[in-house]
């Protein structure tokens, strides 16, 4: 029983990062429909850049307040590093295709994606001492553990509830619920949800389509840049090709939840996450892959659309 | 007779003269030689066989995605299939022994039969799940080769593949035919070769057939091709399998080419990739564009690049640990930008069918003019 709800913690935190990497995807898909396979290499870019800047304020060094503001300065860096970085992206390259067959921004998706992985690996061999001095680029850099690392339920306790864990649960949620208003309460939202629905009729209504386009990609690097944080704090790793694993779990938990539909991606997240934990403890990790995806195909033979997502026909 | 000449017509001179100097290279490796003249040393008949086996698997890919409009990003795990029935069928851990042969009869079959398996449940699904679920699927069989390390060997690979029995007469006869290539290589540069030729006529006369007419209907309009009467489901189900079958024997080919199976990991999602990049780079549905973009891109990685790094570190002196002085780290920012290049310029590909280039033209047309409109 305790291995049961342990393993339920540690897929419950897992699932809220695959969900917060999600969101950029299912928030890009639904409304030009088309896999921003570039997003998880944003996320891997902005964990390297939160490494840089660990490493440049000697955070591990710092206790209290003072802390707790460089941390919080360095989500907030992240964040607007990888929003800027995805709204460019979109503006260079994806762009310039809307009017293009689907295949062609999925292709150049997967070439921005080499680019950005090429950068990672360039970005790693910088000389830092954060990188190990940058000698070997390829290898997986360790992220300092920076919280402490006491069980919360108290030393006897057979379950471990690390402050970590409740920092990325709690996170998590906190940004989850900002977007949910965001999406329903604003204008914004409400021309975002307008523009997924039918991009003509929006234009029509007097909604500026481009700008809604970038605001999404805006919204979607900022949990990306966040995610990339909260992930490198937990995990303790960071390496040049972390955006590729993790950003075909997202987009698997996106797909799982049903594409384009905001809460279906929190929903696929959290169950891929805890799916992952349980059958890394009761069939093995080196199966782990097989298992997610063997019922990522399950899941769509019986359900086509996803969980969550609507069996609307592909338009004629 | 004539029909089939007609069919075979648009074989131009460029085509002969091609295949001449391809069946003639490994007695008179005349690049390689102007290699050795300024000290250069990249074995070009050895990636010309690397070649060939990456064209068979970008012209099977181009069944799915280019003639029935079927997003495959696993097509890495079809390529692995073919190994991995080639590696048991063949290797001396098994009772049995079918030889090269055999497998080359045995791997399609396998990798079709699987293709159907995973295609019959999944083909109704839209563009992009589908391209989710083969992607999903590639890596469930990466996975599953490695962790049946029972059957598979895992990471080591099975091993050794034995090289094809050939008659006395044809085996004398390629390792008496002189020239600097050894007997073994030449015996897998020409059945490549052979395979490779035959695989292009076929699909040339297949292009002109009803079935091949079928394919390229049911791409332009699903809705518009089922009204007259063809079966969306079976068309697809047999693109489907049919590029999953050619995928095996190229991974046959593979297994024997580097006597192992190779480790599981090699099939991995960017090879799939990278197959699509070919029939990109290329032209995707056409023939020729999927062979140029299997030379150009294996031609970049393994002719080119180690080439320029040699250059390079001659250059700014051998400093192995910075990053950036070697070139092959280049290589995915060159391959990305590649892409995206691509897309902006010549989305129809560098050798185009002449049908879809009218349309991506037409298309581009239509948008700049909507464009300027507004």
């Amino acid at each position: 029983m305790d291995t049961l709800v342990q393993q339920l913690i540690i897929g419950l935190t897992n699932g809220m990062v695959f969900a917060l990497i999600a969101l950029g995807y299912t928030m890009v898909y639904g409304i030009l429909e088309f896999i921003n396979f570039a997003h998880g290499d944003v996320f891997m870019l902005a964990s390297f850049l939160a490494l840089t800047l660990v490493g440049a304020l000697g955070l591990q060094q710092q206790t209290g307040m003072v802390f707790a503001l460089e941390l919080l300065g360095i989500i907030l860096t992240c964040a607007a590093f990888a929003a800027s970085l995805n709204w460019t992206i979109d503006r260079l390259v994806y762009k310039p295709l809307r009017k293009a067959p689907k295949l062609a921004p999925l292709v150049s998706a997967i070439g921005v994606s080499f680019i950005l992985q090429n950068i990672g690996l360039f970005w790693g061999g910088m000389p830092l001492k954060v990188f190990g001095g940058g000698n070997q680029a390829a290898a997986p850099k360790a992220f300092p553990d920076l919280l402490p690392a006491t069980n919360l339920l108290g030393p006897n306790s057979h379950l471990t509830l690390l402050p970590k864990d409740v920092l990325v649960i709690g996170a998590s949620l906190t940004v989850m619920a900002a977007l949910y208003g965001l999406v329903r309460f604003t204008k914004l939202g409400k021309a975002m949800r307008a523009t997924a629905q039918d991009p003509t009729a929006a234009r029509l209504m007097g909604i500026d389509v481009d700008f809604v386009v970038g605001a999404t990609f805006v919204i979607g690097g900022c949990l990306a840049g966040f995610a990339a944080v909260i992930y490198s704090l937990y995990i303790n790793t960071v390496h040049y090709q972390m955006g590729y694993q993790n950003g075909l779990y997202a987009f698997t938990a996106a797909v799982v939840g049903g594409i384009g539909n905001i809460p279906g991606a929190v929903l696929g997240g959290l169950l891929l996450g805890l799916l992952r934990a349980l059958s890394d403890q009761f069939i093995g990790a080196q199966w782990q892959p097989a298992v997610l995806f063997g019922v990522l195909i399950v899941i769509l033979v019986f359900r086509p659309a996803g969980l969550l997502g609507s069996t609307a026909r592909e338009k004629v | 007779m004539t029909t089939i000449r007609q069919k075979l017509g648009n074989f131009g001179t460029f085509e002969v003269l091609a295949l001449t100097f391809l069946l003639l290279y490994p007695l008179f490796p005349v690049l390689d030689w102007g290699l050795d003249a300024v000290g250069q040393s990249v074995r070009l008949d050895r990636q010309l066989v690397n070649i060939f086996i990456f064209g068979l698997l970008a012209l099977a890919l181009n069944i799915q995605v280019g003639y029935a409009g079927l997003l495959q990003l696993g097509i890495a795990a079809f390529f692995a299939i073919g190994a991995i029935t080639t590696g048991v069928m063949t290797v001396e851990k098994y009772p049995f022994q079918f030889g090269f042969w055999g497998s080359l009869l045995v791997a399609p079959i396998a990798a079709a039969a699987i293709g159907l398996f995973l295609g019959a449940p999944t083909l109704r699904l839209r563009g992009d799940y589908l391209a989710i679920v083969t992607l999903g699927f590639g890596e469930v069989t990466r996975i599953v080769l490695i962790n049946l390390e029972n059957i598979t060997d895992g990471p080591r690979g099975l091993n050794p593949v034995p090289e094809p029995w050939l008659p006395v007469a044809v085996r004398e006869l390629l390792q008496g035919s002189g020239g600097p290539v050894e007997g073994t290589l030449k015996t897998m540069y020409y059945i490549a070769l052979l395979l490779l030729v035959a695989a292009v006529v076929v699909f040339t006369v297949l292009e002109k057939s009803r079935l091949g007419r079928a394919f390229v209907a049911l791409r332009e309009d699903e809705l518009a091709a089922s009204c007259m009467g063809l079966d969306p489901a079976r068309i697809k189900l047999l693109a489907f399998a049919g590029g999953a079958a050619l995928a095996g024997a190229a991974g046959c080919l593979y297994a024997t080419n580097l006597t192992t199976t190779a480790e599981p990991n090699t099939y991995d999602f960017n090879y799939s990739i990278m197959v699509l990049c070919c029939l990109i780079i290329g032209g995707i549905g056409s023939i020729r564009g999927a062979i140029l973009g299997a030379a150009l891109l294996l031609g970049f990685d393994n002719v080119v690049s180690p080439l320029v790094t040699r250059g390079l570190q001659a250059v700014i002196g051998g400093g192995s640990d910075n990053v950036l002085a070697s070139f092959t780290n280049w290589k995915w920012i060159v391959f990305g930008s590649a892409l995206v290049a691509m897309m902006r310029l010549r989305p129809e590909g560098l050798w185009p069918e002449a049908r879809l280039q009218s349309e991506l033209r037409e298309a581009k047309d239509i948008a700049e003019q909507s464009q300027e409109a507004l």
